[in-house]
């Protein structure tokens, strides 16, 4: 398989312009960094402060937000900087062909795939064409250009129902729809189609078999100039959440060895087939039932999770990337790999977004940040630390929890006590969730599914009690960290002790409110100080704690250690804005304080009851509405877009809207009103149910 | 020349032996009998003590209170805390006043409840009416309560803050409440003289302040109101209409919007309670008045010591049996950091222990009875006095005194004017001086030990301690001897009139403390006196009688 007749001449790569940003930026630059390979990287104006604008001293400013698209500034500054080469990263360019075409065109080194096999494998009916050809299997589906729904139809009709309806251009999860009857196939064609318009600017759909328990299985692929193609193992990537990932594992559960070489080897002849060099994932979908798979799409670059490939496989994928860029060949052979092959690895995406509210992206500012302790076998590739912003303009990803254990139940306890210490607050993130998830009966039993959360809907998003010592913490947090400073030179601090036959020293309430799911709870915690460093507590006027003693970590002042009748606690307690996030025992709690009664009516808090607020910071797409129209529940009112997903706000109630507080292209906060509603169209409302 | 001895004596003396020539060694045996005895006896008067004081705590009577709850106003002790700075002490004055002190009427804690505590950094005396308890109004008791708080904020220069929620004076008591000089109109003219001598002076208006009362935030320096609860008027709407047949409410007359935006009487309106409490906070944090509150100070990082010994012991040393004597190095030992005190002329004049100590770190120096007082004794103690006074180190005098030495060897001795020295000694030394009686407190020995008379900056009882004249028995044998008429429940009488309890009732001390609180209370005084704002005045004495 050696062609040594085309070999070109090997060149070691001198400067790599990372055009990326966030964890993978900084994933590249810790590889080229310890080859000696001087890094530049790249930052627009919001991510000015970001880790990867300060990881090297070679820094270049793209200006706006969308910068990490512009394609002549990147290469202007690849050049100024005497860059040989440039790393696309995920996302953004890493899968443009044309840019990866300008590149070499300009001279320099474009460290992924050749363009023509991006450009093939981007067009998702002429790679299927390739596929079945080079004898990779292909869903059944009608792939053609003839849109005429009647016709589409025919062809779901002879492939059988369920059927898929997806954009040729799409991905992503958009432009696609299942039709599970040839009754609804007409709306979820249109619906489809719709959405590919306006998201991708074509609407050529393909339909194929809908697999009803698929398994995403994916296999990392590695090619290089000299002919060589290799397959690194294979990922599950089944658990996700809106068509994205955000668990994976290598090896997938419960598969068939014999299958598994099968399912190497087609995906290495895909990458065979269009002339492939780097790296890449073919992915497959997996029917559970039948054990059957089908290719899917190529991806045309390293991978969010290429980590776990790398621990079972003990690579340093990036290093390879930068060898084949560089004309050399693979550092290991197939069989190479295959016995190195070791343990198993999962990868947990910790995301800024909020779980309960159909995982909707969250921004801001990561207040404090607690990761669990790295080792050989836990990593964390991250690309934000504490004090830094999540912004809205780009993926709300903050970090992945890579753990490896000798096989999949060691390794996911690992998982499971590494995501316990994972400690995030300014911003919701899905840590919770991911934790229920690690410790589901199901998923332990590796029966994992595309479907996989939507199955187990009731039991993950179950609402759990929060035991009376979460609560009990948070108040000795409060209690302590408002103490006057406790000196043993003041007698009026504890140090003077609780003197006299009243108690020098009084009690207080604190009162918590905690929301779950719809309900909504009033917590009052009495603290009664008897001694140094020793109080008497109560929740809710049921529990009593005689007796604790706290106090709070001289060096960490958000640590409470507490040691009650029956336990010990060490507590996380920050406080951000009015709620307090609780860490305590490997699980999270939001509570929040309640604003004294007299605060709203002394400083005049507006009443927002009649308003529609933005859920999320988002800027306004589309106002369907107009200042005294009148509206029925429900009907559209703003069109919103943050995170790059387009939000249809509706009207809660019936009425009349009197103001629209931002228009089209407004960038806006979270809870910010976004429309207002007449003063006594709600009261209106009510009387005409009366 | 060649001395003879070749060895000399070391010249270097190492710290620990220094401080090991001050440290008592205290021999009380805490398993001996009689110690036990005295616990159990102790430990059954605070009992009784801590359960009289939980009574007191909770103010009026329950309907009073689910009364003022319902009108959304807070209890008078919550509005408290929500005054002082978390985790800080309140060191509240004699709580047991208006104990059993009108027949047939309870008054807990004489319907006043004050006591210092810190706001905003600053040590300030608070003084919160309880309407709870008989609408807030003032008895005499509740007067001499308000005055006696004025008058320690005074020497002690500490800011005022007056939660005020009363309903003036109670009439039925007038006589007693109104026209002398120490009645109602003198915590006015003090309210006066302390804002001129530049200790703040500031009020929150949280219910009635009719007549007289509606001086007490208009002589304030910033005043707070609490809008549809506080209301300020000379004459309430019912004497309007009888005056003038003007019909008015009582918010219209005077409430919180009429008297901050209108009349200007109020500087501050708040919303509820604890918005008011949240104001006058932030008043007392706009004083910029002097704190000793700041952690970076070299104050604060002092390590202070406890005692070697427990407080806790003091609860068996104490004795009510006042003629088994105590000696004073033991209870000195339990109050004193590190136990440590460098006793002045330990083996002249014995029956009177003085020399110097620190509590939580301020120096002071102790005086303390071990007996009679004899010529050598009050001689000795007038000499310390004079020191201290010089040094301006405060005093601390621990009271157990059945009084100076009588018969014709004493009286030939000079014991009066001996005695007398004393007496104009701690009359005129002009340092804060604190006073804790530990057993007996009689006769001339009061006064020579700093009683109320002498103006201690505290003066505190242990639940033990008497004070009379003399004791019961002699006062009884004294009537029998010199009486027409027998009076046989005379010693009975006496022996109640003398207890801590009755004399607490009638604000005769600052309250009635725990032996093992002693310590810490006079923690809490020293900081108050030595603490934030503090006005220097040099001693000046009378003539000594040579």
């Amino acid at each position: 398989r050696w062609q040594s007749s085309s070999i070109p001449k090997a060149r070691p790569l001198t400067g790599i312009l990372i055009a990326n940003r966030g964890e993978i930026a900084l994933r590249v630059n810790r590889t080229a960094s310890e080859y000696g390979i001087r890094t530049t990287t790249v930052y627009t104006d919001p991510d000015a402060h970001a880790q990867h604008a300060r990881v090297t001293p070679h820094s270049v400013n793209l200006g706006p937000p969308s910068a990490y698209l512009d394609v002549d500034k990147i290469i202007k500054a690849a050049k100024e900087r005497g860059c040989d080469s440039i790393h696309p990263g995920y996302g953004f360019l890493s899968e443009n062909s044309a840019f990866a075409k300008r590149v070499t065109e300009e001279g320099l080194i474009f460290i992924g795939p050749p363009s023509t096999a991006i450009e093939t494998m981007g067009n998702k009916s002429q790679s299927k064409d390739i596929m079945l050809k080079a004898g990779v299997p292909c869903i059944p589906g009608y792939h053609g250009s003839n849109q005429d729904p009647e016709f589409l139809l025919q062809e779901a009709s002879k492939i059988g129902f369920p059927v898929l309806v997806k954009a040729v251009k799409g991905g992503g999860g958009k432009g696609m729809r299942i039709a599970k009857t040839p009754a609804e196939f007409p709306d979820m064609l249109n619906s489809a189609k719709s959405e590919a318009r306006s998201s991708f600017g074509d609407d050529v759909v393909l339909v194929e078999k809908y697999i009803t328990t698929p398994r995403h299985i994916e296999v990392q692929v590695f090619a290089d100039n000299h002919g060589n193609c290799v397959a690194l193992g294979e990922r599950d990537c089944s658990v996700q959440r809106r068509h994205q990932k955000i668990l994976e594992e290598s090896p997938a559960p419960d598969l068939d060895p014999v299958l598994r070489k099968d399912i190497w080897n087609k995906a290495r002849a895909a990458a065979l087939a269009v002339g492939y060099q780097g790296a890449g994932t073919v992915e497959f979908i997996f029917d559970n039932d039948t054990g059957e798979f089908f290719f899917m799409e190529m991806n045309t670059r390293l991978q969010v999770e290429h980590p776990v490939t790398e621990e079972v496989t003990g690579t340093d994928l990036v290093h390879w990337q930068l060898l084949v860029a560089a004309g050399l060949p693979l550092p290991l052979t197939q069989e190479q790999i295959e016995r190195q092959m070791e343990g198993h690895a999962f990868e947990a995406r910790i995301y800024a977004e909020n779980p309960d509210m159909g995982f909707v992206p969250d921004s801001g500012e990561l207040v404090y940040l607690r990761t669990p302790k790295t080792s050989s076998t836990v990593r964390i590739d991250a690309g934000f630390g504490e004090g830094d912003v999540i912004s809205p303009h780009y993926d709300p990803m903050i970090a992945k929890l890579i753990v490896k254990g000798p096989d999949r139940r060691a390794a996911l306890a690992k998982l499971r006590a590494a995501l316990g210490e994972y400690e995030v607050v300014g911003l919701s993130t899905n840590i919770e969730f991911l934790k229920k998830l690690a410790a589901h009966p199901a998923f332990i039993a590796g029966e994992v599914e595309t479907g996989f959360i939507d199955k187990h809907r009731s039991s993950l998003f179950a609402i759990e009690p929060t035991p009376p010592e979460a609560y009990a913490q948070a108040a000795m947090s409060v209690i302590l960290n408002g103490n006057v400073q406790q000196t043993p030179a003041d007698p009026f601090s504890v140090w003077g002790g609780n003197v006299g036959f009243v108690g020098s020293f009084q009690e207080r309430i604190v009162e918590f409110v905690e929301k779950k799911g719809e309900a909504e709870s009033r917590i009052p915690v009495s603290v009664k100080q008897t001694a140094r460093d020793t109080y008497d507590l109560t929740v809710d006027g049921k529990i009593s704690y005689p007796s604790v003693t706290a106090h709070i970590s001289p060096l960490e002042k958000s640590k409470v250690i507490g040691f009650y009748p029956h336990t010990r606690l060490e507590t996380t307690v920050v406080r951000k804005e009015d709620t307090l996030v609780v860490f305590q025992r490997g699980k999270q709690y939001k509570l929040d304080t309640p604003r004294p009664a007299w605060f709203e009516k002394a400083l005049g808090v507006a009443d927002v009851a009649n308003s529609v607020l933005s859920p999320m910071p988002c800027k306004v797409l589309r106002v369907s509405v107009k200042e005294g129209d009148r509206v029925a529940k429900d009907a559209p009112l703003v069109v919103i877009e943050s995170m790059k997903m387009e939000t249809v706000i509706r009207s809660p109630h019936d009425g009349v809207i009197a103001k629209i507080v931002h228009g089209e292209g407004d960038v806006v906060k979270a809870g910010v009103a976004l429309v207002l509603f007449e003063e006594d169209s709600e009261s209106e409302s009510t009387r005409a149910a009366e | 020349t060649t001395l003879k001895h070749t060895r000399t004596i070391a010249t270097h003396s190492h710290p620990h032996f220094e401080s090991a020539v001050s440290t008592i060694r205290s021999t009380v045996d805490t398993s001996s009998p009689e110690f036990k005895e005295n616990a159990a006896q102790m430990a059954a008067i605070t009992t009784s003590l801590r359960s009289l004081h939980e009574r007191i705590k909770l103010g009026g009577s329950e309907e009073a209170r689910e009364k003022h709850l319902a009108r959304k106003k807070m209890l008078p002790r919550d509005r408290i805390t929500a005054l002082l700075d978390p985790g800080s002490a309140f060191l509240e004055l004699s709580p047991l006043a208006g104990h059993l002190l009108y027949p047939g009427e309870d008054v807990p804690a004489g319907g006043i409840i004050t006591g210092i505590g810190r706001v905003s950094g600053v040590e300030c005396m608070v003084v919160v009416n309880d309407s709870t308890v008989k609408g807030g109004t003032y008895y005499p008791i509740t007067v001499k309560k308000h005055i006696r708080a004025q008058a320690i904020a005074q020497e002690n220069r500490l800011p005022c803050i007056y939660l005020v929620d009363s309903g003036g004076a109670n009439l039925p008591h007038q006589a007693d409440v109104f026209p002398d000089r120490d009645h109602f109109g003198r915590i006015f003219y003090n309210q006066a003289r302390m804002s001129a001598d530049g200790i703040p002076q500031i009020s929150v208006v949280m219910g009635p302040c009719t007549a007289g009362g509606a001086y007490v935030p208009s002589m304030s320096d910033e005043s707070i109101i609490v809008e549809n609860s506080g209301t300020i008027f000379l004459a309430g709407p019912p004497l309007v209409k009888a005056a003038t047949g003007e019909e008015v409410t009582a918010e219209a007359l005077g409430g919180g919007a009429l008297h901050s935006k209108v009349s200007g009487v109020t500087d501050y309106l708040a919303v509820s309670d604890a918005h008011a409490l949240v104001l006058a906070r932030r008043c007392i944090a706009n004083l910029n008045y002097p704190t000793t509150t700041d952690a970076s100070s070299e104050e604060a990082q002092t390590i202070i010591k406890d005692p070697l010994y427990d407080p806790k012991d003091l609860n068996g040393i104490a004795s009510t049996n006042l003629r088994k004597p105590i000696n004073p190095h033991d209870i000195i030992s339990r109050i004193t950091d590190s136990s440590a005190f460098s006793e002045f002329k330990r083996d002249y004049g014995a029956t009177l222990v003085t020399g110097f100590a620190r509590i939580h770190g301020y120096p002071v120096g102790i005086l303390a009875n071990n007996g009679i007082l004899f010529s050598e004794s009050a001689l000795k103690g007038a000499h310390f006095i004079q020191m201290c006074a010089k040094r301006r180190i405060p005093l601390l005098f621990l009271q157990n005194i059945s009084g100076f030495m009588v018969g014709s060897q004493a009286e030939a001795g000079g014991i009066a004017k001996n005695g007398a020295k004393l007496v104009n000694a701690v009359a005129c030394a002009d340092v804060p001086k604190f006073t804790v009686v530990v057993g007996a407190s009689y006769g001339a020995g009061n006064y020579g030990m700093c009683g109320r008379a002498y103006g201690p900056r505290f003066l505190w009882m242990w639940p033990n301690a008497r004070v009379g004249v003399m004791g019961a028995e002699q006062l009884d044998a004294v009537m029998r001897t010199v009486g027409k008429n027998v009076d046989e429940g005379l010693k009975g009488r006496i022996e109640r009139e003398s207890e801590a309890v009755f004399g607490s009732a009638r604000l005769w001390d600052d309250g009635v403390i725990a032996p093992k609180d002693t310590r810490a209370m006079l923690g809490l005084g020293l900081r108050a006196a030595m603490g934030g704002s503090v006005r220097e005045s040099d001693t000046k004495f009378g003539v000594f009688r040579m």
